[in-house]
């Protein structure tokens, strides 16, 4: 929701990426405030989940130019843990599994961790235990979820399910949802549209990295960012998703120029 | 220094070790009359002098095994010192003295007070150097008819039961490393459980190596008789090193019928430092013998230390039903090389072993799990499970798999799985993604990874072992 009075959660300055000396991001402009969700779309390689990576950090991605605030803090000087525990959090397109590693284990040292950080209690395994339990009900989860393997054998849904969870559990300042609607049936869609809209609020923020209009159906975004060739190459409200949904990516390329003014 | 530790450490040495003697070290070189002065020194009996020369003339014959997968220098035998007793100068007077690094260690292990004073030489438990010391357990043992104590001491005080079992499970003759051993072994510990008897607690010795050059030859024996069972637990350390230093250490094992011993170490000598310079040699020869029907040996190891380690603990399963088992995780980092595995020999009917088998390599360093698993015409019925994962850190290190399996009766039953795994960039990039650094992550896997054989230790060693693991692999990742 957009308020005039928001404070700017993200603000990101011409920035580049390249990964092995190949240019991906070249040269990425916007700001996100607090209350707002954001969506990314734009066709495969356009460099949508390559902005997701840079933002969290990832090491494969080395920055060649720009800046990126976090709140007032410069975030690309931060190593990706430091990211997580000042409150950015990236729910993967591809959630890795872990075998050996329970989750129940796994999600109370991410929790712990960012409390800890934040000058909050840790929380001990029982009191943990029913702490999750209430989160896993908001996604319809079941109780052995906890016992199993991080996303070890997990179905497509279910790994998703798991990434909602954990931003659920950690609260983050911003969320980055790379393609979290990729390999879900409609239902499992709703679920995870529905978490996500209950930890939406007036002092986080969410940028929703998708292909498809279909997300936007549930998680209705403030703005919509085009991407082409690693730039934003047009902005609007949730209609553009509409307009793009109706005349395919091609239809861009046409009409750049004209609706390039309607940028946030 | 806190008010216990230092009264621990004030206190007068209360067993009776002479702190003033001169050190006691024997010239270079191996020879008969270097194993005459070593029997002489610990005034053996004629037979025990006899065991040795024996093993002696059957080492002269031998060569060193080039099979395993590690590469070393040649080791000089006549530049290795045979025996040497403690110097008074290193039985150090408090823990102010002992070597930062080490104190380091034990602080990142979360070694309890009183045993970091022991390991570092401070005070009272523990075999020092050659030289073993009675044990602070030994009279509780002793109401329930249990013998605990250094080998030195069973040959003077049981001749009989020593005589009767040393040597029975791994002859002088059984290999290269186990014949020096039997030659010139000065210490170790003696273990007996009596008909019937259940050991009412674990019993714990800490070895280590001190004087610089000098070779270090345990020789342990454990025997359970009818009905009897025991946990014992061996844990090692050592100090910092330049030199290498050769470990070829005998550990034998007996149980009668209906018997039960189980056996776990968390070995953790010197690995070298992140270049490959120093550390132990450790070739170790540990067998069991489940001797009786219904007996049951099982081995639990977690090695982490070592330049080379070529270990591998085995069960000659004898009796009908008897259990042979095999825990192991082997943590090799920056240079070191580990060919472990085990033998599981199935003599008897209706024997059973399990394997379980987790190597992990860091660094450029290299890891072999080789194991047999024979069955023999004799043993009807015989079951065996093997499973052996490996798992890398970093593309400069290597795991590799030697399984045997020789099956001479068709009634067996062998299984063995096998799988590699890696500890992805990607992974780490999750754990980080949720605020979790990486040698938190690391920890992780690598716990989850050794869960099936952390479950075997004895409480406060998986504690232990699951700090030492990461200790050891601390800065391998990011």
């Amino acid at each position: 929701m957009i308020k005039k009075d928001s404070s700017n959660i993200l603000t990101i300055q011409d920035l580049h990426a390249s990964i092995n000396g190949t240019e991906i991001l070249k040269g990425i402009d916007f700001t996100v405030r607090s209350g707002e969700i954001h969506a990314i779309m734009g066709l495969n390689g356009s460099g949508k989940s390559t902005l997701a990576k840079v933002l969290a950090g990832h090491s494969a991605y080395e920055v060649t130019q720009g800046s990126v605030l976090f709140d007032d803090i410069d975030l690309l000087a931060l190593p990706p843990e430091e990211r997580a525990r000042a409150g950015l959090f990236l729910a993967f397109q591809y959630p890795i599994e872990i075998p050996g590693v329970a989750n129940t284990q796994f999600l109370r040292l991410a929790y712990n961790t960012v409390q800890t950080r934040r000058g909050k209690e840790e929380l001990d395994p029982l009191e943990f235990d029913d702490f999750v339990r209430e989160k896993m009900k908001m996604l319809d989860m079941k109780p052995d979820f906890l016992d199993r393997s991080v996303n070890e054998g997990f179905s497509g849904g279910e790994k998703k399910r798991n990434e909602v969870l954990q931003m659920a559990l950690l609260e983050p300042k911003l969320s980055i949802l790379d393609e979290t609607d990729s390999g879900l049936d409609i239902d499992a869609l709703k679920i995870v549209a529905q978490g996500v809209n209950q930890i939406a609020n007036q002092n986080n923020a969410m940028i929703v990295v998708t292909h498809y209009q279909r997300l936007l159906d549930y998680i209705v975004p403030d703005y919509v960012h085009v991407m082409q060739s690693g730039r934003i190459v047009m902005t609007g409200g949730k209609e553009l998703a509409l307009e793009l949904e109706t005349h395919g990516y091609d239809w861009i390329s046409a009409n750049k120029q004209s609706l390039a003014g309607v940028s946030a | 220094m806190s008010a216990v530790l230092q009264s621990l450490v004030n206190q007068p040495y209360k067993h009776g070790f002479v702190t003033e003697i001169e050190s006691d070290i024997a010239p270079k070189g191996l020879n008969e009359d270097i194993i005459r002065l070593i029997s002489a020194k610990k005034n053996e009996p004629e037979w025990l002098l006899a065991f040795r020369l024996k093993a002696y003339q059957k080492w002269l014959t031998m060569t060193a095994p080039k099979w395993q997968n590690v590469h070393f220098p040649q080791i000089d035998f006549q530049d290795i010192s045979y025996y040497s007793a403690p110097k008074p100068k290193t039985k150090l007077a408090s823990m102010d003295e002992v070597d930062p690094e080490l104190l380091r260690t034990f602080e990142k292990l979360g070694v309890p007070m009183h045993e970091r004073a022991a390991l570092a030489g401070v005070a009272v438990d523990v075999i020092f150097d050659s030289v073993s010391v009675a044990t602070t357990y030994k009279q509780k043992l002793a109401e329930v008819g249990i013998i605990f104590c250094s080998i030195s001491e069973a040959v003077h005080n049981h001749p009989e039961l020593v005589q009767q079992y040393l040597g029975t499970v791994v002859p002088v003759g059984d290999n290269y490393f186990a014949a020096l051993n039997s030659a010139v072994f000065t210490d170790g510990s003696f273990c007996f459980i009596p008909k019937g008897v259940k050991c009412p607690m674990d019993l714990s010795t800490y070895f280590r190596i001190n004087t610089e050059g000098s070779g270090q030859f345990e020789r342990t024996l454990i025997i359970a008789e009818e009905g009897a069972s025991v946990s014992y637990l061996e844990g090692c350390t050592a100090p910092r090193f330049d030199t290498n230093q050769l470990h070829a250490a005998v550990v034998e094992l007996v149980a009668l019928d209906n018997a039960d011993i189980k056996y776990s170490t968390v070995q953790n000598w010197y690995a070298g430092d992140e270049k490959g310079v120093g550390g132990i040699f450790n070739f170790v020869t540990k067998r069991g013998l489940a001797k009786g029907v219904n007996s049951r040996i099982s081995w639990t190891q977690v090695e982490t230390g070592s330049a080379i380690t070529w270990k591998y603990p085995s069960c000659i399963l004898r009796g009908d039903n008897s259990v042979g088992e095999f825990y192991s995780v082997a943590v090799t980092n920056n240079y070191q090389q580990a060919d472990t595995g085990t033998k599981m020999i199935h003599l008897g009917k209706n024997t059973r072993s399990t394997i379980v088998s987790k190597g992990i390599s860091a660094g450029h360093s290299n890891s072999s799990y080789r194991g047999l698993v024979r069955v023999a015409p004799t043993a009807e019925n015989a079951r065996n499970y093997s499973q052996c994962d490996s798992m890398l850190i970093g593309d400069q290190c290597g795991a590799h798999t030697f399984p045997y399996i020789q099956v001479q009766n068709s009634s067996a039953t062998v299984e063995h799985e096998a799988s590699t795994s890696k500890i992805g960039e990607d992974q780490l990039f999750y754990f980080s993604q949720r605020g979790i650094d990486a040698e938190e992550a690391v920890s992780m896997i690598i716990n989850g990874f050794c869960k099936d054989v952390f479950q075997q230790l004895p409480m406060e060693f998986a504690v232990e072992a699951t700090k030492l693991l990461s200790f050891k692999l601390e800065g391998s990742v990011g």
